[in-house]
């Protein structure tokens, strides 16, 4: 059943991942990487990390997505001629795909047993992020912080 | 007793279905049980949503100094079916250069997640669809998903004032999500969960028989209860918020190149988003399916849920009839300006009132925070704008 499951969301995530990277029309490009965020977090979910899937789906669907169809909204579009089929790209990439595939059917550590973990519930993140990762959580937020700035900084208006 | 069994006469029902399919196996028993859920639920709610377009009407009409429509049938209760059978017997016009697939899929993708949030919220005892952990993440997860829709139904019109009016709706409903999910934070903080039912469960008991301990009679919940209920009704884009669908700005912004069933779809999405949140505000700050009083819990659950959301949406209704559409630039300064602060200050009153342990120092100090950054913020933020003496050009 839970294979099943991952082939099916594996077919849909790379079906979407594909037609983001090869659509003529960027905003069908990027509607069909909507589908591709949405891909991974059923992939989260299916590996039963519910916070992660769910903010997966918070994040990138509801702000990253919107972020990037704005952007390519509201930036001028170069009508480029479509590229045509390069052959040496297409060779760098299966280049590229054999090795990762060698490197990673060679690793050891895959003939090993995964040891049971306990679910992880969102209480058990809050209270890790607060003792063991505070100092990560800190530097998020303060990049956040900067981030904000940043954003109003760059719109905001001169005065005259 | 016999009101025990009115309370979960639903899921005494749901059992006798699934005691046809007793020897199956366990995958079956679970998908046909996801299945009557979702049928009850979809049907529930589509009743719901055909009544409340009459009552809205009428309502209207009554605010209005007149009848609301009364012709179709006794009282006009059968105007959602005369409605119904316009929207589908009308030509589906699409503009000739939209885009076919987006212009198509937006008011699917704008109703989808207004379903999707209605399954995790409790209807009664032990009457939650699909009881998720993380409940409220999930609700807004989902919410979230809107705004995508709103900008596929404005761009993919091919018409200058969809798009402007997509944009609008876009700036209101990222703008007004911040308030929405901080007023929910003393909550989950307060509870320690974010499952909806151990919100719910979290609420129950009476001081005195008397009072409920539902989360709004407390000072933070009382504030967090009303900055919740006005951002609901901003993503709900309702009068006075919905610049997005200002008729006589933007004729329907996203929504002007819908006709017939695909506008239908779309005003479908809006009083679904609107029970959702609502249902949502009566589950984190009104007790749920709690009786108000310990004497009347008699009454089964899912009315008193039912009793709760019809009045807080005829409150939605209400503001409608009387208030006017405010200006997109009032829209954004009062999320930024005060919303924001607010939110904050909720947050920070529920904590002091939750390290007093419910001593009357905890109240007290609570309600002093919040009274206090409520004051100050309507001292600094000025909006009295200086304006010229008016000079009058023809009436001397």
């Amino acid at each position: 059943m839970n294979s099943v499951a991952f082939i099916l969301i594996a077919t849909v995530t790379l079906a979407g991942a594909l037609a983001a990277a090869t659509l003529p029309k960027l905003i069908h490009a990027a509607l069909c990487l909507v589908i591709a965020f949405g891909g991974i977090a059923a992939f989260y979910l299916l590996l039963g990390a519910e916070f992660v899937g769910l903010a997966q789906i918070f994040v990138y669907v509801g702000a990253v997505a919107i972020l990037i169809v704005f952007t390519i909204l509201l930036t001028r579009r170069d009508v480029d001629p479509p590229v045509r089929f390069q052959w040496s790209g297409a060779l760098v990439a299966l280049a590229v795909f054999g090795g990762l595939l060698w490197a990673i059917l060679h690793t050891t550590s895959l003939n090993t047993v995964a040891p049971p973990i306990d679910a992880l519930t969102v209480k058990r993140i809050g209270q890790v992020l607060m003792t063991d990762y505070v100092w990560p959580l800190q530097c998020v937020g303060l990049l956040l912080t900067a981030a904000l700035l940043g954003a109003l900084v760059l719109v905001m208006e001169e005065k005259p | 007793m016999p009101g025990e069994f009115l309370d979960q006469i639903f899921i005494a029902a749901k059992r006798w279905l699934l005691s046809f399919l007793a020897g199956a196996p366990d995958w079956i028993l679970q998908i046909a049980s996801s299945l009557i859920n979702i049928l009850v639920l979809l049907h529930l709610f589509l009743g719901l949503f055909a009544l409340m377009s009459v009552l809205e009407r009428k309502i209207l009409g009554r605010i209005q100094n007149r009848y609301g429509p009364n012709r179709v049938g006794p009282f006009g209760l059968l105007q959602p079916v005369a409605d119904g059978i316009k929207m589908l017997i009308k030509e589906d016009i699409v503009p000739l250069r939209a885009d076919k697939v987006v212009h198509f899929l937006a008011p699917i993708a704008t109703v989808v997640p207004a379903i999707l949030a209605l399954g995790v919220i409790p209807y009664g005892r032990n009457m939650t669809p699909f009881a998720i952990d993380g409940g409220i993440l999930f609700f807004f997860a989902v919410g979230s998903t809107t705004e995508l829709a709103v900008f596929m139904a404005g761009w993919g019109s091919n018409n200058k004032f969809s798009m402007l009016g997509a944009m609008r709706a876009i700036a209101q409903m990222v703008s007004y999500e911040l308030p929405l999910i901080l007023t929910v934070l003393p909550v989950v903080m307060i509870v320690g969960s974010l499952s909806p039912d151990a919100i719910v469960a979290a609420q129950e008991g009476y001081k005195f028989g008397l009072v409920p301990h539902w989360f709004v009679f407390t000072p933070w919940g009382f504030a967090a209860f009303l900055l919740f209920f006005v951002s609901g009704l901003v993503e709900s884009n309702r009068t006075p918020f919905d610049v997005p669908e200002g008729e006589s700005e933007i004729v329907a912004g996203h929504m002007t190149e819908y006709s017939g069933f695909k506008y239908a779809t779309f005003f479908l999405a809006e009083y679904f988003g609107m029970f959702a949140v609502t249902g949502l505000a009566v589950t984190l700050f009104l007790g749920g399916w709690h009786a108000p009083v310990a004497a009347l819990q008699f009454i089964p659950s899912y009315l008193w849920f039912f009793l709760k959301l019809g009045a807080l949406v005829f409150t939605f209704v209400w503001i409608r009839g009387t208030l006017p559409r405010t200006r997109v630039d009032q829209v954004m300064n009062f999320a930024w300006k005060f919303m924001l602060p607010m939110a904050f200050t909720c947050i920070i009153a529920a904590a002091v009132w939750h390290y007093q342990a419910g001593g009357f120092a905890g109240w007290f100090w609570s309600l002093v925070v919040v009274a206090t950054v409520y004051l100050a913020l309507s001292r600094l933020l000025d909006t009295r704008r200086k304006f010229a003496p008016r000079t009058y050009r023809f009436a001397e």
